[in-house]
């Protein structure tokens, strides 16, 4: 039985938090010598469908474009998933797992569906060991549990960070049109306040630079901007200076936030909460700047600079533009 | 209408946990245990939807040992009306949790069930969209911002790239996000009040639900202990190692 694979996209691009599930999907296909396909749902979608089709490793892409799937509400898309699992004979299933990223909308979907096949999710898993068996983080990532699933049919969310993505190019998988059962008439989108920056996402950045209580103020997060442009980085935040109101919550990074793992991560005046470091701690290369030698943080850090962020961000600024 | 919460007990967010030597699982045993925080938020806005007079009554249920009756008593000394204990033994899974809940619901009534968006243990996330499933209800998720009007509800959720508003008809389920509200403490007066609410006792049998587990847990382990590095004096040295040592720039 294949594997499938619930694509994150908005209906115009291909989100990068697939890759890593396709990559998932691909190392249990490998294990039971199967292949993996990809659910591409949404209005208007057929080019993420195209771009789907070209990500490395995967042998279809099925494509269902429905009004009632525009916003990916859980409640009209959940029963599509379903459908194309389940065989029409109980306890008969076409796919052995279905895996999305453990994004908000995978972890919003995901649940459900599992509940409507009478089946336990694996949440937020970090590696696979065996076809009935994954590894996943637990107490904000302070554990880890090795489960296996007794479930006929696995209904797994992927942690990102753990998975080396999928290649986006390379595979020439056919599209196949399938139709939608329609809206479900729960729920109904009404508007999206979304952060319009040019930087790239938090959760796919190759270097993060983050600041917390130590910032001050929102207005002090343009010192960290100045720093992500030469860097081509992301910007995020401790939940301390999301609480703080310094910036919007879709900054956060820590285990109420986003989980990142970049190739470097920066934390400016961000003390080290057991909450911040369940989000970054994976991270190749950590650097902090803080004012107080003792503060937690430089107990992880590669490399630390004790001393005034608002002295020491604007060098650092300067140091990168020589270059 | 009545609004169900449920709140689950859980080790305090403030405790460092301990793997358990043998690996079977996390130290437990004289550990302090709370509410689990996004819980408290639960109640707090079910609470607040009471006292705008939308909610007449708001219920707590936690199901598992017979020491999840302080958890109850927590809420509802911070103001919840009376509460229902599902008594086992056996470790509950979300899918088990939402059918109990299902259960209780099917027999209290309920319009708005509002549930944490995870616990702080087993960091699962589904109960409340599995519960969804079940009831054939619509799920509002992380949400920050309810409003409620007549049967209508529109409902701010926290989502990856901002925020997103829903608008659904009664009866719901909304699991809470952090930014939902901040909850109360308990006042002296409230904490003795409580201690004379109804908490009702039932059983997973009584209820008609197999809460076997579907997930074994094989083992346990702590993470790999990352290794703290160096500080260095000045930010043209931190740019040379990154560029030279690191190589990450």
């Amino acid at each position: 039985m294949p594997v499938l694979v619930v694509a994150e996209h908005d209906n115009a691009a291909l989100k990068p938090a697939t890759l890593p599930a396709v990559a998932a999907a691909a190392e249990i296909a490998a294990k039971v010598g199967s292949e993996v396909h990809i659910l591409v749902a949404g209005k208007d979608c057929r080019g993420v469908a195209e771009a789907a089709a070209r990500v490395a490793g995967v042998a279809k892409v099925l494509l269902a474009d429905d009004a009632a799937l525009d916003h990916g509400l859980a409640e009209n898309l959940a029963p599509l998933v379903v459908g194309l699992t389940s065989s029409g004979h109980s306890g008969v299933f076409s796919y052995s797992h279905v895996l999305a990223p453990a994004t908000t909308s995978g972890k919003n979907l995901m649940p459900r569906v599992a509940a409507l096949l009478d089946v336990m999710q694996i949440s937020d898993i970090s590696a696979v060991v065996s076809p009935d068996t994954f590894v996943r983080p637990i107490y904000a990532g302070n554990a880890l549990a090795t489960v296996q699933s007794k479930d006929p049919i696995k209904i797994i969310t992927v942690r990102g960070t753990a998975f080396a993505p999928a290649a986006a190019d390379g595979g020439s998988a056919p599209i196949e049109t399938i139709t939608a059962p329609g809206s479900a008439g729960l729920s109904e989108f009404v508007r999206a306040e979304l952060s319009k920056s040019e930087r790239p996402e938090l959760t796919s950045a190759r270097v993060i630079i983050s600041g917390g209580r130590g910032m001050q103020s929102g207005d002090n997060f343009h010192l960290l901007e100045a720093v992500a442009d030469k860097l081509g980085a992301a910007v995020g935040a401790s939940r301390a200076a999301v609480d703080a109101g310094f910036v919007p919550n879709d900054y956060q990074v820590g285990q109420t936030g986003k989980i990142v793992a970049p190739e470097l991560y920066i934390a400016v005046g961000i003390s080290g909460a057991i909450q911040h470091l369940a989000g970054m701690k994976d991270s190749k290369v950590i650097v902090a700047i803080n004012k107080d030698d003792e503060a937690p943080i430089f107990q992880i850090a590669d490399y630390g600079i004790v001393g005034d962020l608002f002295k020491i961000v604007p060098e650092l600024d300067e140091e990168l533009a020589k270059k | 209408m009545k609004a169900l919460v449920a709140v689950k007990r859980v080790i305090d967010y403030n405790v460092k946990i301990r793997v358990k030597a043998d690996h079977t699982g996390v130290e437990t045993a004289n550990v302090k245990m709370s509410m689990n925080p996004f819980d408290e938020i639960a109640v707090e806005e079910a609470l607040r939807l009471r006292e705008a007079g939308i909610v007449e009554e708001v219920i707590l249920v936690s199901a598992g040992i017979q020491q999840c009756q302080e958890t109850i008593r927590t809420g509802l000394a911070m103001g919840a009306d009376r509460g229902v204990l599902v008594l086992t033994d056996v470790e509950l899974q979300p899918l088990a949790v939402a059918k109990l809940l299902k259960a209780v619901i099917d027999k209290e009534g309920a319009e708005i069930v509002i549930i944490g968006k995870q616990a702080i243990d087993d960091d699962c996330n589904q109960t409340g969209q599995m519960l969804a499933a079940l009831l054939g209800w619509p799920q509002a998720t992380f949400a920050s911002k309810i409003t409620i009007s007549g049967t209508a509800a529109e409902v701010t959720r926290e989502v990856d790239g901002g925020l997103e508003t829903l608008a659904f008809k009664l009866p719901i389920i909304v699991t809470t996000d952090l930014r939902l509200n901040e909850p109360r403490y308990a006042s002296l007066p409230n904490i003795m009040k409580a201690k004379k609410k109804p908490i009702v006792p039932m059983t997973p049998e009584e209820l008609g639900v197999d809460v076997t587990p579907r997930l074994i847990t094989l083992k346990v382990e702590e993470p790999a202990k990352r290794q703290g590095g160096i500080k260095v004096a000045s930010v043209a040295e931190l740019v040379d190692k990154l560029k030279n040592e690191a190589r990450v720039i």
